[in-house]
This record gives C-alpha cells, sequence and structure tokens, in this order.
C-alpha cells in the first residue's frame, strides 16, 4: 500500500530513498537543498532499516565516501546545490571512469560562484556535458513534481546498477522547497552481499574469499586498456539512448508552436500553454525527463509539424544548445529565461513564445516587468 | 474547481502554516494540492508569502503571477500583490500596520480585525488560524471538518491538545463576517 503525503521535493526525495532500500547517504548541508540531509538526520533511519546517515566534513569528503560505500556494491547517494555539486565533480568522474553505481541529486541555485540560493536551472551544461573531467556521461533525470523527487530515486537506482554508472538527478529550488501530495512506496528491504552478487553481479569489492580480487579503479596506465574503457562507457551510453529515454508530450498532437523544457520550468510552462490555447493558439510543450538521453528524434519529427521552438529554462539559454542540435536548422529555435534566482511567470513565456517566435501573434496589453527578459 | 491563492505577510506571522494547513485540508477533500513558499533570507520580521492552489485537476505551475485571491497581512505585501489580483478576484486584509489602503476598484476588498481579534481571545498565535477562517467564509472552497482534519495532519500529535483553540479562532473569523467589511462590491 502507497501512503499519501504532503510533502516538500527535499523531503520526499530523503524519504524515498530509505524506502529504496539505500544503504547509505553522505551529504553536506546547503540551501535549498538542507532539507534532504535534515529530514534524514530527523528520521533516523538506522533504526528503521540500518541505513548509513553521515554528514560529512565537505561536499568533497561526501562524494568519496559515496566512491568507497558504491565500491562494496551498496546503494549510496549524495545530495547537493550547486557550489556543493562543483565540489563533488571532480568525484563524480571517478565514479563514472571505475564504473560505480551511485545516485548524486543536485537542487539547483543561481551561480556562477556562490550566486544566489534562490531557483535556478543554469547547471545544465555541468549536468550533461561532462563537468567533470573525461570522456564521461551521466544519465540525467529531472524530476517536476513532488512525486517525481520521491519515484525517481528508485528509477535513479535501476539505471545506476543497470549500467554500473553515477546518476545524476537534477531538481531546483523550486521543486525541492514546494510542499505537493506524494504517494510514498512501501518499504524496500535493504540487499545483504549475497542478494547484492546475486542481482547485480559479482563485482564489487565484498571481501575475495576464494575468487579472484574484484579490483575497483578509474586509473589505466596502460593505453589500449584505458581506451578499451572508454569505449565500454560509450556502449554504455548508446544503449541508455536506446533503452532508458524518457520524456513527456502534452497537447502536441496538434501543435503549430512548441515549448521546450524541463523540471520547473515545464510546469510552469504547461500553464503557458493553457493560456496560449485560451487565446486560441495552438502550442505543445515537449517535456524531457531525462536530459540525458535528451530526445533529439523526437524534436526533429516535430519539425515536420511546429513552425518554431521556445526553449525554456531557468538559465542565459543552455539548453537550447541541444534542442538546436536536434531539429538540425528545421525551424527557427529561440531561449526564454529568467536568471539570477527569478522565476519566469507563464505569461512571460507565453509574451516571449509570441514576440521571438509567432512574431505576428496577438498584440497583449497586460503589463509586464521591466527587466532583461533574455 | 481551481482556487489560487498568495497568502503574504511578515515571517513569524503563520503564513506558511496557514498555507499548510489550507492544503492539507485540499487533500481531505481529494483535491490536488500545491504549496510554494518564498524562501530565502526572510526570516522572522522580513516579509514571507506562499502560494496555495487547490483543484480538482492536476496542477500545472506552482508559481504564478496573478491570482484568484489575495491574502495580505502587511504593507510591503499589499504594495506587492494589490495588482497582483485577477479582475473580479478577492483581496482579503488586516487593516492592522497598513498605512496605505488598496485602490483597487475591480476586486472585492474584505477587512479582517484579525491581530485585534487573536489578541481579544488571548492568544495571538491563533491570528493566522482567524485569518483562515475569514477566507473561508468569503471563499468556502473546504469545509470546517476538513480544515480540522487538515490541522491534526498538519500538526504534530505534541500540539493537538490546540486543535480546539485552533478550531474556535476559525469559527471567529467565520463568525465575525460583519467585521468584513466590503469595500467595493463589483459583483
Amino acid at each position: 500500500m502507497s501512503e499519501l503525503k504532503l510533502m516538500k521535493g527535499n523531503e520526499a526525495l530523503a524519504e524515498a530513498a530509505i524506502r529504496a532500500g539505500a544503504d547509505a547517504y553522505f551529504g553536506y548541508p546547503i540551501t535549498p537543498q538542507s532539507e534532504v540531509i535534515e529530514y534524514l538526520m530527523t528520521e533516523r533511519p538506522e533504526n528503521r532499516t540500518g541505513m548509513v546517515v553521515l554528514q560529512a566534513e565537505s561536499e568533497v569528503a561526501a562524494i568519496n565516501m559515496v566512491y568507497g560505500a558504491a565500491s562494496t556494491g551498496k546503494k549510496v547517494l549524495t545530495s547537493s546545490s550547486s557550489p556543493g555539486i562543483s565540489l563533488k565533480l571532480e568525484g563524480i568522474s571517478y565514479l563514472a571512469g571505475a564504473e560505480l553505481p551511485a545516485v548524486i541529486v543536485n537542487v539547483v541555485r543561481g551561480g556562477p560562484g556562490l550566486g544566489t540560493i534562490q531557483p535556478s536551472q543554469a547547471d545544465y551544461f555541468q549536468s550533461v556535458k561532462g563537468g567533470g573531467h573525461g570522456d564521461y556521461k551521466l544519465y540525467v533525470l529531472a524530476p517536476a513534481s513532488v512525486q517525481e523527487m520521491a519515484d525517481f530515486v528508485e528509477d535513479a537506482f535501476d539505471i545506476a546498477f543497470k549500467y554500473r554508472a553515477p546518476v545524476l538527478i537534477l531538481s531546483d529550488g523550486i521543486i525541492g522547497q514546494m510542499m505537493e501530495k506524494v504517494y510514498l512506496k512501501p518499504q524496500k528491504e535493504r540487499l545483504t552481499d549475497a542478494e547484492l552478487i546475486e542481482k547485480h553481479g559479482d563485482w564489487a569489492v565484498t571481501g575475495r574469499k576464494g575468487r579472484e580480487r574484484n579490483v575497483i579503479t578509474s586509473l589505466d596506465l596502460q593505453s589500449e586498456k584505458m581506451e578499451a574503457r572508454v569505449h565500454r562507457l560509450m556502449k554504455k551510453y548508446e544503449q541508455m539512448e536506446k533503452e532508458d529515454l524518457r520524456y513527456e508530450k502534452i497537447d502536441c498532437d496538434d501543435a503549430e508552436y512548441l515549448i521546450v523544457a524541463y523540471g520547473s520550468s515545464a510546469r510552469i510552462s504547461q500553464k503557458a500553454v493553457e493560456l496560449a490555447r485560451k487565446e486560441g493558439l495552438k502550442v505543445g510543450l515537449l517535456r524531457p525527463i531525462t536530459l540525458f538521453p535528451f530526445p533529439k528524434k523526437q524534436l526533429l519529427e516535430l519539425t515536420d509539424q511546429v513552425k518554431g521552438i521556445l526553449s525554456v529554462e531557468l538559465s542565459a539559454g543552455q539548453m537550447v544548445e541541444d534542442v538546436r542540435l536536434s531539429v538540425e536548422h528545421k525551424v527557427p529555435v529561440e531561449h526564454f529565461g529568467r536568471t539570477g534566482g527569478i522565476i519566469h511567470t507563464p505569461e512571460e513565456i507565453l509574451e516571449a513564445l509570441e514576440q521571438k517566435i509567432i512574431k505576428n501573434g496577438t498584440i497583449r496589453h497586460h503589463k509586464t516587468r521591466e527587466s532583461s527578459i533574455l | 474547481m481551481t482556487e489560487e491563492i498568495i497568502i503574504a505577510g511578515f515571517g513569524g506571522q503563520g503564513v506558511l502554516s496557514m498555507g499548510k494547513i489550507l492544503a492539507y485540508s485540499g487533500i481531505m477533500q481529494d483535491q490536488e494540492v500545491s504549496w510554494m513558499p518564498s524562501y530565502g533570507p526572510e526570516m522572522r520580521g522580513g516579509t514571507a508569502n506562499v502560494t496555495v492552489i487547490l483543484s480538482d485537476n492536476k496542477i500545472s505551475s506552482p508559481y504564478l503571477k496573478i491570482f484568484d485571491t489575495a491574502i495580505i497581512l502587511n504593507q510591503q505585501s499589499m504594495d506587492k500583490f494589490e495588482e497582483s489580483v485577477k479582475p473580479g478576484g478577492i483581496l482579503i486584509y488586516d487593516p492592522n500596520g497598513i498605512s496605505h489602503q488598496p485602490t483597487r476598484t475591480d476586486i472585492k476588498i474584505f477587512q479582517i480585525e484579525g491581530i485585534k481579534l487573536a489578541s481579544e481571545m488571548g492568544n495571538k498565535k491563533i491570528f493566522n488560524m482567524v485569518i483562515l477562517g475569514a477566507f473561508l467564509k468569503v471563499k468556502p472552497i473546504v469545509q470546517l471538518d476538513n480544515v480540522i482534519a487538515g490541522l491534526k495532519k498538519s500538526l504534530s500529535e505534541r500540539y493537538h491538545h490546540l486543535i480546539p483553540l485552533n478550531e474556535k479562532a476559525i469559527t471567529m473569523g467565520m463568525n465575525k463576517v460583519s467585521l468584513l467589511k466590503i469595500v467595493e462590491n463589483i459583483s
């Protein structure tokens, strides 16, 4: 039986981690993500499931604790917000290189630098274009509701173990801080070492016990071996594109214009679609649920139908590059988004769509904020 | 039914918890709800606001520019949100501490002496429940039973002995409807 609760996105994610049978959480507090560790510290999951929760001395320590725990085949996660994720990137690259399953959560705030504690989606490049060094990618899930904050934890662990690769949940200050209804799944048992080997294979460092030793490392000084490792990673990413792409189409069937948005911006854009439809404008929304893999083919297909695309993101224009690459210049693509922690309103999105894409659209009479609309 | 509400005032006035109780009440009657706070450097004495949406349908944007109802509890919030009420919508405010009265003529404006009533009842902390009562009288979108059930869910058990007091405050806000002054009635 699932349980209905009213929770913040951050709290829902923390509770879902316990219920998914996670073995450990290592983190360090930072706004707007702190409720994750706060909730776990209050809930004391060590008494419920034996899950370890530890506040590390820094983000760097936390990600390396994740590396250590993941090496033993355990279900382990960490969370932070933008500046903290920047600190974790070295560790994330190592996790990808060493082919370790782990879940990393970024509740994004405005940057660069310390930036602002207010919501932002300006970590798109960092999330999907590497971030850390070397040839690697992260499977990136972008929740757009409190329910998805909960559901994606288990999904992320499934993907992480399917591919033996780190998975990123890319949220933001809106989804993390808001409260919505959430249905929580029943408690899953944590796996024993024997169950873990049976389910995921005998690759982890669980104690040698008469078998050949398992080595977890991202280092290969022999170039041929290192290249083979890189090729193995690329194969995983190809397979992710084939098997684990996720997206949602809203009102796309008859759409003449398209908005592309993920996470909180997708929610706000959906309201813009509702407003547009009231004005008789046939606007649809494509929401990438995974940012890598990205719904390239689906976007390209839509160019047969739509006259233009507005990419909406709480950034100065990052995802718009992938949208443009996907549609191969077949239709105009523009970006709209507020930055600095300001959240765009549905009305602003509709106005941007009319001005940048529809152009000869109806003249709007309501007052607009005087500001640098990008 | 969809009701889009902004509640705005000082931190410490119970703005966020009023919104939370409202959201819980919506859940009690099987509605979709969203509760989106302004978070950040605001603290006791600073400004705080929360957008609450209750709907029979799935909620798209939790963040809005215009609202069906604005519940306004200080001057800064009046300056910021009077313009954000949809034409024909509702503005409810506590005149305590308001120096510039609202001037819109295309919305319904109600007053509730929340702070005064709460003080008279001997507990200033129930101020937000008086305001909630006033709102529910003007917009009966949730039943009182569901609000009480929502309160039980929202408060941890060690505070459950305070529920009768909260209920009294809500009823006070509702019953003092005569204190709600309709400044402008366009309907």
